[in-house]
Order: structure tokens, then C-alpha cells, then sequence
């Protein structure tokens, strides 16, 4: 599973990078293909026009970079804030802990979109207030899963032998907790990343999105809206289909990552 | 822990996350932008008028009196008032909601239908084609974007074929459903002829009290008896006050904001079928997204069940295929498929957001994104904190309600 | 005219096909069950003797195969029945107890509703009161009373879930149970009770019985024939006093010489040494020959057949050693 989940991923952000270079011509150039528009699918456009004469595959080949910004960026916030809170707070344990596992239980019990939604809308249009708005809305995900393993290895024999022969807190930290927490938090970055594609595309669909100049799925789905009582399912189909395309890749590398890590059903 | 216990422990816990939750929100709309009248002009108006729209709305004071004015508030209900036409937020927020919740209910029992059938179908067969493709589903489902599954369906059902309408929530030529209004007057005889009539009322309450008492005690001692005569005149008297309090009021209106319960109280078969063509495309929708949660929980949970000994045991006595299935394996696997469903709540409004912007459905996700084209702040405020105790209000019933279910914590 | 014998296993072969490799659990059986006759089916965990069971109601559990044979029920191969044909047969005619009755039932189900929706699937013209009537009066023979009918599985202790497990049995008066390790679970002195209770349901109500076990003794007294299995194998079948007498193959003589005998406090316990063989990869020749003191050239190379030492008396031994 997660061979195939690392070619779809691979391959959509393989494209995205080299779309600017393949794509037959400027996304953003308007009426490339003379009125009447949007047109169907045809020889010269594969992919068809949208309402204002743009070609869709270039659309299409180009549109993936807005997401994949956002998607990386809000990941690394998390990691940046998410894992040393976690870390600290359930090490050190006592009032920290409880105080810190109260606030990110709240952030957890609140609905996604909407707490993102919420931040979006407060802090104004950019890769960086998407990133950050998603971001929040994660970090209590990586928190618990550093915390419960935290806890778990706190209590594991060479943890006490370490405190033991007088090693500092960090250094414990560091060296014996972090490595063994790795594998478990690249299993929620991916499906973070996944997430945070989907949650972009929804941010965007509800007008939280970013300019209207750089090509992107999202923004072609909401302008798509529009052309479909005209039955144009040309210029909302192909972008969907690769933002699917993509969260799924991602899904994919983190159901196969988590599925190789635990233990396996045997008959 | 005893139930009692339990219940009124989670209920302490639940107040300061509410506290947590609804400062988090204030922080984010009130503090973090700095001056939400600001960002709602954009630069575009006088100062006078920016002014006396922060003295209306209580936005000129200062933050910690904010504070509490909007926890104050909340204590009563009161969200509020809009940035654009100053009305009260609860009274839109209360219109708007019931429509999020129809969808809410339709799209879960859908989820849950899904999920049992496939989940219980992969685990029959385990390792074949069909549990790795359905598994497959389960997986792929989460990754569709809400709107764009949404749009395709409008696009196959609503405009190509034209069996489903593509937008709202009920058509427009009919009067939507209202459920049932009682016309009622007061009596000749005033409050004491209602009191009187009322006995019934009473006497009905006091034989359910006995029944339940005899059920649990075999005897009757004196203690009971008090108790019973208590329950009657309880009874007696809620009712006649209630009868009398609708008999000024001119009348009772039976209704419950959710078109499908309404039609059918009113009695109008036509309203209850265009009220389900219209629930239809946006809970399949908003349901489908959300079944691949439940597919593979089910699966999970079934796969474990159906090798315990009592399933064996079951397909030795001859029962039928279905009856081990159902009755017995699904039965003892069902009580985390529910925990689930509370779970899931918080994403199901999310994504009623999306839905209900995709299929112009009149609900509480609409209302903020439209509010949020407007830019009116105090109303995102409002609707994100509803959201929020929603939640948590969700979240709180269905910890007490497992613990009720679960024989362990209860037995 | 000669009756049918009520039950009839011939060559019977079944195996486990794994990843790594196949498990012959049962390997070549055959014997015969008139109706009303008690059979005690004895063996070491592992040989062969709960798949037997299972598979005359034909629910092995996966990965197991039939893979040669036949298991005839009055005269009908049910290997050649439908699911359906073979649903109707399990818990009407044949009924089977299982060895735990601490998770045989269901905890979420009354102990009722388990009669009822037993009696109601094979007999679906009774309705809900006969049927709950007819489920108080089993427990009643059981020893339960009536009126604990409508309490739940975790409500009971354990002997009184395996009476109840046997009144499923009989509730609907099979012609045979098949009971596997009824009273292994069971502390001594419920084993006893439990034990009895089957001896008197017998008397009265005349069904054949199976009771497979590990305990030699327990069937030497309250079964008519015993069947001794060993890696798969039947290598002893006689009748119970035939074969307390005068045991031919040394398993059994083994068995028989490490029954606790109080009179003989003092002395060493005797015990077969050695273990069962691994059955991925079983011993050339008579599986047994590496625990058998009588062991011969021979038996690591050749499998022995079955042999009719006496009348009625058949052993899987190299008649030098018999």
C-alpha cells in the first residue's frame, strides 16, 4: 500500500514542479482558445476551457503548487509547535501536563473546519494564514500521540536506568524518547498532509483561499460551480479528481506506514 | 466508579473545557485581529461611523469587560448582534440550525448504514477481493473532497439526469412544512374547569409510577406509596398548568425545525416526500464522505467478534447465517460503532459547511459562510461558538450514554 | 435386517493448510456409533480429537479441509449436503457442547432468548410462549431454575453456563451430542455434577453421546467404547471394559498406568515421557515410536494399520508388539 501511495504522491508532485515547464501553455493566460467559453474537450485543448478561455490541463499540470505549499507549510508548524510541547509537557508531567492536555483536548473536540475556517477568516487571505489556521487545528493530534508515547517509554526500565546513572533530562529526551517517537509522528504527518490538502481545497471553496492569479484546484472548483447548470463537467471534474488524486496518495503512504509498523493479524 | 458518579464527574470536567473552548474563540476573533469593525470596513468608512457601530455592538469597551459581557451573555442566549443590520445573532443562528441538523441526522444514519453493511460484508470475507475492495472504498472515500463529490452528483443526478434537484431544501411552490398548530381557548370555566379536567393526567403518571415500582420491588411498603402519590400530584398539576398556559397563549405549535418530521406531523405525505428529494443529494453526499470511518471500524470490530466462542456456539445450535451475523456478532461490536457516531459529530459539522454551501442548503454552515462574505464578525463569532457547544454538548451525551450501555461500568 | 448405525466415520482425513505448511489433525479415522451408545474420544491436546468433533457438524474452523473420507448420519454423507441441509441438522439432530462456557454464550442475549430463537429457527410454526415454556422445562431438568430465564449469561457461575449450554443441547432432543471437554474449564467437583447430569439426560432421554476429553478416566466408567487418538491417529478402539482390561497399544497403557490411583500414594507418578510430535513435520513411520518403549526397526519406517486383536478390539500397532 503504501508503494502505491508514494508513486500517486511522487508522480502529482513530480508534475506540479515540472507542470510550469510541460504545460502547453500559460495557465493564466486568458482566451487562449477563442469564444464562444468554457468549451468541451477537444484536440487542441484535451482538457477543455473554463469561462474565461483558460486551458484546463495547463490549469490542471500547474494547479497542484497552492496546495502543496499550504499542505508542507501547515505540517512543519505543527511539527515545530506540536512535538516539543508534547514532549515537554507529558515528560515533565504535574500541572504542565494536566494544563496543557486540557487545552489541546478542547482544540481536539472542536470541529476542524470550522476552528480553521474561523482562524481564516480572522487573519486574512496567504499560503501563510492557510498554513497556520490548519496547522492549529493539528497540532493537538501530534501532541497526544507524542504525549501517549512519551508516557509509554517514560515508564519502560532503560528510561529509569538512564535517569538513574545521573543523565539530564534533555539528554533523555533526546537521545532515548525522540527516536522512538519518530516513527509514529511520520504516520500522522502524512495523514496531517492529506488533511491539510482537503482542508485547503475547503478554505478556498469557501472564499479563504488565496489570490485569484496563480492557477490552483481549489479556486478552479469554486469558479467551476458556476458553469455547471450549463453541464460544463469538464472544468470542475479534472481538478478534482487530481486533489483526490493527491490526498489519497498521501492517505495511502500513511495507512501502509502505520500498517507496517504495528503488528499484523496473523490467522 | 458507579454510574452516578461517573456522569456527575464528566459533567464537572465538561465546564472548564467549555470555559477553555469559548475563550479560545473570543481570543481568536476578538484579540487576535485587534479591531473587528476595522476589518469589517476595510478602511472604508468614517471614523464616526466605525465609532458608533463599536458603541452598538459593546465593541468600544474594554476587552476583559468584553469578555465577560459575551460570557454573560451566552448564560442567556444572547449572541449578540450582527455587524450588518444589527439584529440579534441567536435569533438567525436558531432559524438556521434546525436545517444543519436535519442533514446531520440524515448523512450519519446514512454513514452508519454504509459502514455496518460493507464493514460486516468485508469481515465475512476476510482476505478476498471483496474486503480489499471495500476496504479500498473505505480508504478512498475520505480523500474526496466534500464539494467536489457534492458538484459531481449535481452534476449526474440534478442536471443530466434530472431526477434529484441540484439546490435548497424544498421546493418552491409548495408552503414549507410547519408541523401541526392546536388551536386551543380557554374554558368557560377558567383555571379551575382545566384543573379539574386534568385529574387524568394525574391518575395516568401515578399508574406508569406504579407499574415501574411493581416491576422493581415485588412488594409495596409505605415509602412507595408516598412516592407514587407524589408522581400523581406532580403529574396532575405540570399538566393542567401546561394545558392552561397554551390554552392563553391562544394555542400549541407541535414543531420541530426538520422538514421531514414536520411534514409527517402535519399530516401532508407530498411535503414528506419533496422534503426527502431535497435531503436526498446532500446527505449521500456529506453521508458517503463520512462512511469509510465506519466501514473499517465495523470491519475491525467484526472481524474480532466473529472468532469468539459464543458465535461458534450459535452456528452449532443451526441458526441461520444472518441471525449469528446480526444477532450476535454485530450486537456485542456495536457499542464502539456508537461512540464513533458521537465522535464523528464534530466532522460531520465541518463538512455540513461544505455541503450546505455546495447544495445552497439553508443551514448554520451556510449562514457562516455568508457571514464571513460579509465580514461581519460578531456573527462568525456567534455561530462559531453555537458550533462549538453543539460539540461539546454531542461529545457529553454520548460519554454518558456509554457508560450506560457498557456492562462493565454498569453492572 | 441390520439398523443403520446412527453414526458412521470412514477414512476420515482432515488437514490445516497453513503458509507454512499442512497439519494432518485427523488422519485416516473410522469407526461406528449405534444410536443410544456413549463414545469416549481420548487424546493429548493436538491429537486430532476436537477437529473429529467439529467435523461431524461440519464447522472446522478455517484453514481446515476434509480432505478424504466420509461421515455418515443415519446413512446420509453430510459431506454432500447442502449448508442449508446441514444448518437444519445442527441442534436438532446433532448437538454440540463446547468446553468453555464462561464465553460460549452471549452476554448481551438472556439466557431465554437463546432458547427461544434455538427452538423457534428449527421448529418456526411454536410460538414465543410454547417456546419459552418448553426452554423453562429443560433447565428445569438441568437443575437451573425456571423463572432465572430471563437473566443474563454473566448472572450465572460457571457450572451452572455449561448446564445451561447442555440444556441448549437438549433442548430440542438430538439424537446425538457431541460434548468437547465439558468439564475441563470446570473445577473438580462441578466436573462430577456436570458429568452426571449427562448420565442421567442419557438415561432419560436416550441421545448417543461423544464426550471427548484428555482424561482417560472419566470415560472409563460412563462410556459404552472408547476411541484413543493419538498425532491424528485412532490407535486404540474397543469397547470401555475390553480396553481397561487389557490395553494393546502402549499410549493407552501409558495413559491408563498415569491415572492417579490413591491406593498407590507413595509411589513415583507414571507419566509417558516425551511430548506429542510436531505435526508439521510428524515422525516417519508409527507417529508414536519415539515415546514407546516396545519400539522396534520397524515402526520408524512403516505405518502400522489398524488391527483387529480381539472381537470388537482394534489397535494401530505391528502385531509383534500386541
Amino acid at each position: 500500500m503504501t508503494i502505491i501511495g508514494s508513486v500517486i504522491a511522487l508522480s502529482m508532485i513530480l508534475m506540479t514542479v515540472l507542470g510550469p515547464w510541460v504545460s502547453p501553455y500559460d495557465p493564466t493566460a486568458v482566451n487562449v482558445s477563442p469564444p464562444p467559453n468554457p468549451s468541451p474537450p477537444s484536440a487542441g485543448f484535451p482538457l477543455g476551457t473554463n469561462l474565461l478561455g483558460q486551458d484546463m490541463l495547463s490549469r490542471v499540470l500547474c494547479g497542484g503548487s497552492i496546495m502543496l505549499h499550504v499542505a508542507l507549510l501547515s505540517v512543519l508548524f505543527c511539527f515545530i509547535i506540536g512535538v516539543p510541547i508534547g514532549l515537554l509537557a507529558s515528560y515533565a508531567g504535574g500541572v504542565l501536563d494536566k494544563v496543557f492536555t486540557l487545552v489541546m483536548d478542547s482544540l481536539y473536540a472542536f470541529p476542524g473546519l470550522v476552528l480553521a475556517i474561523a482562524i481564516a477568516a480572522m487573519m486574512g487571505r496567504g499560503v501563510v494564514n492557510m498554513a497556520l489556521s490548519i496547522a492549529v487545528v493539528y497540532v493537538p493530534s501530534y501532541f497526544r500521540i507524542v504525549r501517549s508515547q512519551v508516557l509509554t517509554i517514560k515508564e519502560l526500565p532503560y528510561t529509569e536506568a538512564a535517569q538513574a546513572s545521573g543523565a539530564k533530562g534533555r539528554t533523555i529526551l533526546l537521545r532515548y524518547i525522540l527516536p522512538n517517537v519518530v516513527p509514529s509522528i511520520v504516520v500522522v504527518a502524512t495523514v496531517n498532509f492529506a488533511d491539510a490538502i482537503l482542508t485547503a481545497a475547503g478554505l478556498t471553496f469557501v472564499g479563504l483561499g488565496v489570490g485569484i492569479d496563480v492557477p490552483d484546484w481549489g479556486w478552479d472548483l469554486t469558479k467551476g460551480r458556476e458553469l455547471l447548470p450549463s453541464g460544463a463537467w469538464w472544468v470542475i471534474t479534472f481538478p478534482g479528481i487530481m486533489i483526490v488524486l493527491l490526498a489519497l496518495g498521501f492517505t495511502l503512504i500513511g495507512e501502509g506506514l502505520s500498517e507496517l509498523l504495528s503488528p499484523r493479524l496473523e490467522q | 466508579m458507579g454510574l452516578r458518579s461517573y456522569i456527575v464527574a464528566r459533567i464537572l470536567l465538561t465546564i472548564p473545557m467549555i470555559m477553555l473552548l469559548l475563550s479560545i474563540v473570543f481570543l481568536i476573533i476578538r484579540v487576535i485581529p485587534g479591531d473587528p469593525v476595522l476589518l469589517h470596513f476595510e478602511k472604508r468608512a468614517s471614523e464616526e461611523a466605525m465609532a458608533a457601530m463599536r458603541r452598538r455592538l459593546g465593541l468600544d469597551k474594554p476587552l476583559h469587560i468584553q469578555y465577560f459581557e459575551y460570557l454573560g451573555g451566552l448564560l442567556h442566549g444572547d449572541l449578540g448582534k450582527s455587524m450588518q443590520d444589527f439584529s440579534p445573532i441567536s435569533d438567525q443562528i436558531f432559524s438556521a440550525f434546525p436545517a444543519t441538523l436535519e442533514l446531520a441526522i440524515f448523512s450519519m444514519l446514512i454513514a452508519v448504514a454504509i459502514g455496518i453493511l460493507l464493514g460486516v460484508r468485508a469481515s465475512k470475507s476476510y482476505n478476498s477481493l471483496q474486503d480489499h475492495s471495500i476496504r479500498a472504498f473505505g480508504i478512498a472515500v475520505y480523500a474526496i473532497p466534500i464539494f467536489f463529490l457534492g458538484m459531481i452528483f449535481q452534476l449526474i443526478f440534478a442536471i443530466n439526469l434530472n431526477w434529484l434537484p441540484a439546490n435548497g431544501r424544498f421546493p418552491p411552490f409548495l408552503a414549507e412544512p410547519d408541523g401541526l398548530i392546536v388551536h386551543l381557548s380557554k374554558p368557560a370555566g377558567g383555571f379551575i374547569q382545566v384543573f379539574m379536567w386534568s385529574f387524568p393526567a394525574g391518575l395516568a403518571s401515578w399508574a406508569i409510577c406504579f407499574v415501574a415500582l411493581k416491576k422493581k420491588r415485588v412488594k409495596f411498603w409505605l415509602k412507595d406509596f408516598l412516592i407514587s402519590l407524589v408522581v400523581l400530584l406532580a403529574g396532575w398539576i405540570v399538566y393542567a398548568y401546561l394545558a392552561w398556559h397554551f390554552m392563553c397563549v391562544g394555542g400549541l405549535h407541535i414543531s420541530t425545525g426538520l422538514f421531514t418530521i414536520d411534514s409527517l406531523i402535519e399530516g401532508s405525505p407530498l411535503k414528506f416526500v419533496e422534503s426527502l428529494r431535497y435531503l436526498f443529494l446532500p446527505s449521500l453526499t456529506l453521508g458517503l464522505v463520512l462512511s469509510g470511518v465506519f466501514i473499517r471500524l465495523t470491519r475491525s470490530n467484526m472481524l474480532e467478534t466473529l472468532r469468539l466462542d459464543f458465535v461458534t456456539a450459535a452456528k452449532a445450535r443451526g441458526l441461520k447465517e444472518t441471525a449469528v451475523v446480526y444477532g450476535y456478532a454485530l450486537r456485542n461490536a456495536f457499542l464502539p460503532i456508537l461512540t464513533m457516531m458521537g465522535l464523528q459529530f464534530a466532522t460531520l459539522l465541518g463538512g455540513a459547511i461544505l455541503t450546505e454551501t455546495t447544495f445552497s442548503w439553508p443551514g448554520l454552515g451556510r449562514y457562516l459562510v455568508d457571514r464571513i462574505n460579509f465580514r461581519d464578525y460578531t456573527a462568525i463569532q456567534g455561530a462559531v461558538v453555537y458550533f462549538a457547544l453543539v460539540v461539546a454538548a454531542v461529545n457529553l451525551i454520548v460519554d454518558i450514554l456509554y457508560a450506560y450501555l457498557d456492562p462493565r461500568i454498569r453492572f | 435386517m441390520i439398523s443403520l448405525p446412527l453414526l458412521e466415520i470412514d477414512s476420515l482425513t482432515i488437514e490445516y493448510r497453513a503458509r507454512r505448511g499442512n497439519i494432518r489433525a485427523v488422519n485416516d479415522v473410522s469407526f461406528t456409533l449405534e444410536k443410544g451408545e456413549t463414545l469416549g474420544l481420548v487424546g493429548e491436546s493436538g491429537s486430532g480429537k476436537s477437529t473429529l468433533g467439529l467435523s461431524i457438524v461440519r464447522l472446522i474452523p478455517h484453514p481446515g479441509i476434509i480432505v478424504n473420507g466420509h461421515i455418515k448420519i443415519d446413512g446420509t454423507d453430510i459431506l454432500n449436503l447442502s449448508e442449508e441441509e446441514m444448518r437444519s441438522i445442527r441442534g436438532k439432530k446433532v448437538a454440540f457442547v463446547f468446553q468453555d462456557p464462561m464465553t460460549s454464550l452471549s452476554p448481551v442475549k438472556k439466557i431465554g432468548a437463546h432458547f427461544t430463537e434455538l427452538i423457534r429457527t428449527h421448529e418456526p410454526k411454536i410460538s414465543e410462549e410454547e417456546a419459552l415454556k418448553r426452554a423453562k422445562s429443560t433447565l428445569n431438568d438441568v437443575g437451573i431454575l425456571p423463572e432465572r430465564i430471563n437473566d443474563y449469561p454473566h448472572q450465572f457461575s460457571g457450572g451452572m453456563r455449561q448446564r445451561i449450554m447442555i440444556a441448549l443441547a437438549i433442548a430440542l432432543n438430538p439424537d446425538l451430542i457431541i460434548a468437547d471437554e465439558p468439564t475441563t474449564a470446570l473445577d473438580v467437583i462441578v466436573q462430577a455434577k456436570i458429568l452426571d447430569l449427562l448420565k442421567s439426560l442419557r438415561d432419560t432421554y436416550g441421545m448417543a453421546l461423544i464426550l471427548i476429553t484428555h482424561d482417560l478416566s472419566i470415560v472409563l466408567e460412563r462410556c459404552d467404547k472408547i476411541l484413543v487418538m493419538y498425532a491424528g491417529h485412532l490407535v486404540e478402539y474397543a469397547n470401555s471394559k475390553e480396553l481397561h482390561e487389557n490395553p494393546m497399544h502402549p499410549y493407552t497403557r501409558g495413559l491408563l498406568q498415569s491415572i492417579p490411583n490413591i491406593e498407590l500414594a507413595g509411589q513415583k507418578l507414571a507419566a509417558i515421557p516425551g511430548s506429542p510430535p510436531d505435526l508439521l513435520n510428524p515422525p516417519k513411520g508409527c507417529h508414536f515410536w519415539p515415546r514407546c518403549p516396545y519400539t522396534k526397526e520397524k515402526c520408524r519406517v512403516e505405518k502400522p494399520l489398524m488391527i483387529e486383536s480381539n472381537p470388537g478390539h482394534f489397535v494401530r500397532c505391528f502385531k509383534e508388539n500386541v
